[in-house]
């Protein structure tokens, strides 16, 4: 569904990623995993559109993402969630999902100008939607709530309605769990699983290891900006050189189990 | 009761129009900042639309709503040149560059003497501003800036206005949506310029500069930028408090400055915040 | 004459760039377009004026009074303004929002205390004598402003490049967080910029007013929209920039009024800008790239 091919990325002098080359199967969930600043958001934001590699190719459904603005490329199917939140906080919880359906809500000028028909019950359909996200994450009893005022956990959970409203075909989850309490990682996982069961591809990037074991399908590792594994969790696992990244590395807190 | 109103409206309707007028001008900046640009660019804007007007109707006899059709349209159309390259700027270079365009339009005025009339203005314009036009233009500008925040354009610009990378990633093309709210802020500015020049038969380009664009700013934040009210509030206040305080007219633009800074320090919502008051009656139901 | 006008041109650009160069330390540093910097340039002029009418003060006094008085309004500015703003996280637009109010504020006050006329420095103040050098004429005045410019852009440059400090301040300019994790004392900082900026700003103020002989309480308006057109030109926050877009305009400036005529003269910094705007919106040394939090 998503490939990557060769991808590079250079900042100045500075080699973030080189020859970065996975394949993200459709209806599976895929993990990227590595150490600190082995250069994993930039993969997400290279993929989004938020950067352009500096050399290879990305394509998703066939079509060439590179080059394409973001909002087209979230149009054409992948939603995305953000290492450090990044929701509308002085938006409702409702509201911050709302906005995720903006490119499905398509009404012309006279249709929202004279509160036509049909704008209502786009709207009313928008807002169903909306509450059912929130649902599947189980923010519905707070859909009303100002977005600044949930906890660090709910608004991760937030950043995944709202992504899920954008309809996508791919789902990459930057980080989804971090700083969530055990408790709350048990809850995202259920809920991560369900939406996969329902039919969206999943990708996300992880440290918790028994967050990405327990859920993904395929798993890829990046170090220093390279891919050094890719394959299914067992190989994983046990792979020397995975091992060795990670124990090699003194401010790495969690290793493979 | 008549004859009251007669009498009042004898004296105050030039202070009663021009409250409706400064009522558009601050939402044609709350328009913009609802998007999160700061366009100190709609006193230049306005200016754009006056002298259009006045030439029309001047130079060309055209019948008013032409020369409202034209003093809407020049500006939108200058804002729709002008934004393509500044509207890439984020936040305060956009602002900066907005400042140094309302300068770039001054100065032109100024120099284009053969047609603006230079430092001396135009004088003359036909007073063709009857009061409902002012009426209806604030009237319609209300009604569509309201539906356009019911609708997802709204939404789409408070996202922006949040942070327009997120909303880029929820498919929301932020540069289209930055440049509708650029525009139509100048079209309404322009219509004020427009209407403004019929009321006060003369403009000169120290008008529609730096002081102009302070004032306008003043208004919206003093009224508030979370819903439509807080504008009109503002240039209510604004345009009449140095009538009522006959002193104040002199310190007019150190209490604009004053109020800047007070209202962006404690209350920087501005004076009409639908949260604060929900607040505030719920505790004097007390 | 060619040379002749370099050499106005020399003293015009410096006076700009020092002008910009308070201007975009602040931006740069701390991320707040600081639209009062005119008043300042303004106040800096005033207080020279009235060190020397009222106390008999020198010249080199009053220089020296303008920057600190116009530094400490810097401050109290940052302290007083600016930082509630930097605590409550408030976004970028409402500093500068507010600085706006403190410049027509300050404006007002000075119009208020002083009157709009123009007044004018002793004229036993600066030696009326003209040097000649290369061929070129140039009064002691200019001189004097071409090295107390050079002098005091060459100390920041210096402190910038090549002390603790200035890696600093460039560590803040990049991200002041985490400058912060790195144990700055990034407020302490801040502080320190918003008054050298303004204490720059205040000289400058001096210099033009020794200059056109002319202190007014709008002095510093037209001066700040030429500062916004350098810093436009030159690339917001980058001191190269202010340096050489305060240069560029000063020699343009005075080319066009030597070879096209004076009515132009304001109208060159704002061509400029648009053109920089269509073409370049970035400026000559800006980064597109926001600035991290």
């Amino acid at each position: 569904m998503l490939t990557l091919t060769n991808v590079s990325k250079r900042f100045g002098g500075l080699t973030v990623l080189q020859d970065v080359s996975f394949t993200v199967p459709q209806g599976k969930v895929f993990g990227l995993i590595g150490p600190n600043g082995a250069g994993k958001t930039t993969v997400f934001n290279l993929i989004t559109g938020l950067l352009e590699p500096t050399g290879g190719g990305i394509e998703f459904d066939g079509a060439s993402l590179v080059g394409v603005p973001p909002h087209r490329i979230t149009r054409r199917g992948l939603g995305r969630t953000f290492q450090n939140i990044r929701i509308f906080k002085e938006m409702t919880l409702i509201e911050n999902v709302v906005v995720g359906m903006h490119a499905h809500l398509s009404y012309g000028l006279p249709s929202w100008l004279f509160s036509l028909p049909d704008f209502r019950a786009r709207e009313k359909r928008a807002r169903d939607r909306a509450h059912e996200l929130l649902s599947w994450v189980g923010l519905d009893a707070k859909a009303h709530d100002i977005a600044d005022n949930l906890s660090y956990g709910d608004q991760r959970k937030l950043e995944l309605a709202r992504a899920l409203a954008t309809e996508p075909k791919l789902l990459l989850l930057d980080e989804p769990v971090a700083g969530m309490n055990s408790g709350e990682k048990v809850q995202l996982m259920k809920v991560v699983a369900d939406i996969a069961k329902r039919g969206f591809t999943v990708f996300m990037i992880e440290h918790d290891m028994r967050f990405v074991m327990g859920l993904c399908e395929r798993i890829a590792v990046l170090n220093f900006g390279k891919i050094i594994a890719e394959g299914a969790p067992d190989e994983i696992k046990n792979n020397p050189t995975v091992i060795e990244a990670y124990l090699g590395r003194e401010d790495d807190e969690e290793t493979a189990a | 009761m008549m004859e009251w109103f007669d009498g009042f409206w004898s004296i105050y309707s030039n202070l009663v129009l021009t409250i409706g007028i400064n009522a558009l001008l601050a939402l044609s900046i709350w328009l913009t900042l609802s998007c999160g640009l700061l366009a100190m660019a709609n006193a230049a804007f306005m200016g754009v639309g006056a002298y259009t007007a006045a030439i029309l109707t001047m130079n060309f006899g055209a019948p008013f709503p032409l020369a409202l059709a034209g003093g809407i349209a020049a500006p939108t159309l200058l804002a729709l040149v002008i934004g393509g390259p500044t509207l890439r700027l984020s936040g305060v270079y956009l602002a900066m560059a907005t400042l140094g365009f309302g300068e770039v339009v001054r100065v032109t005025i100024l120099n284009a003497e053969s047609v603006t009339g230079g430092a001396l203005g135009l004088n003359g314009i036909p007073q063709l501003t009857e009061w409902w036009h002012v009426v209806a233009a604030l009237v319609g500008t209300l009604l569509i800036l309201w539906r356009l925040r019911r609708s997802r354009i709204g939404r789409a610009f408070e996202a922006i206005k949040e942070d327009d990378v997120a909303a880029s990633l929820m498919g929301i093309a932020v540069r289209s949506h930055k440049m509708l709210a650029f525009a139509l802020g100048a079209a309404i500015a322009g219509l004020a310029g427009a209407l403004n020049a019929h009321l006060t038969f003369f403009i000169g380009p120290s008008e529609y500069g730096f002081d102009r664009a302070v004032d306008i700013l003043t208004m919206t934040i003093l009224g508030g930028t979370s819903a439509l009210t807080g504008p009109v509030l503002g240039a209510l206040i604004v345009t009449v408090l140095p009538e009522l305080l006959r002193g104040f007219k002199d310190f007019r633009t150190m209490i604009n400055g004053a109020i800047l800074v007070i209202i962006v320090l404690f209350l920087p919502k501005g004076l009409w915040d639908p949260q604060r008051l929900r607040q505030l009656v719920r505790r004097g139901a007390h | 004459m060619l040379e002749q006008q370099l050499v106005n041109a020399l003293s015009l650009g410096c006076v700009y760039a020092l002008f910009a160069l308070g201007f975009t330390l602040v931006f740069g540093v701390l991320g707040v377009i600081n639209l009062s910097h005119g008043a300042i340039f303004m106040i800096g002029a005033y207080s020279a004026l009235q060190v020397v009418t009222r106390l008999g003060f020198p010249l080199w006094a009053s220089l020296a009074s303008a920057f600190f008085i116009a530094g400490a309004f810097g401050l109290a500015i940052d302290f007083l303004v600016l930082r509630p703003l930097r605590r409550r996280g408030a976004p970028h637009l409402i500093p500068m929002i507010a600085t706006i109010g403190l410049g027509i504020f300050f404006n007002s006050a000075a119009q208020g205390l002083f009157g709009a006329e123009n007044l004018r420095f002793p004229t036993d103040l600066v030696p009326d004598t003209q040097l000649r050098f290369l061929g070129v004429q140039i009064s002691v005045l200019e001189v004097a402003i071409i090295v107390l410019s050079v002098a005091l852009m060459a100390a920041l440059l210096v402190v910038m490049r090549k002390t603790q400090l200035g890696r600093a301040l460039r560590a803040i300019a990049e991200s002041p967080k985490a400058a912060a994790l790195l144990g700055i004392n990034v407020e302490g900082l801040f502080y320190l910029t918003s008054f050298t900026a303004a204490a720059l700003g205040g000289v400058a103020g001096v210099l033009v007013a020794l200059y056109s002989n002319a202190v007014f309480p709008l002095m510093g308006q037209p001066m700040l929209h030429k500062g916004i057109a350098v810093i436009i030109l030159g690339g917001m926050g980058d001191i190269r920039g202010a340096l050489i877009g305060g240069l560029f305009l000063g020699f343009a400036e005075v080319m066009s009024v030597a070879y096209i005529g004076s009515t132009m003269r304001d109208a060159v910094a704002f061509g400029l800008l648009f053109l920089v705007l269509l073409l370049r919106p970035q400026g000559m040394f800006g980064k597109v790239l926001e600035r991290k939090a």
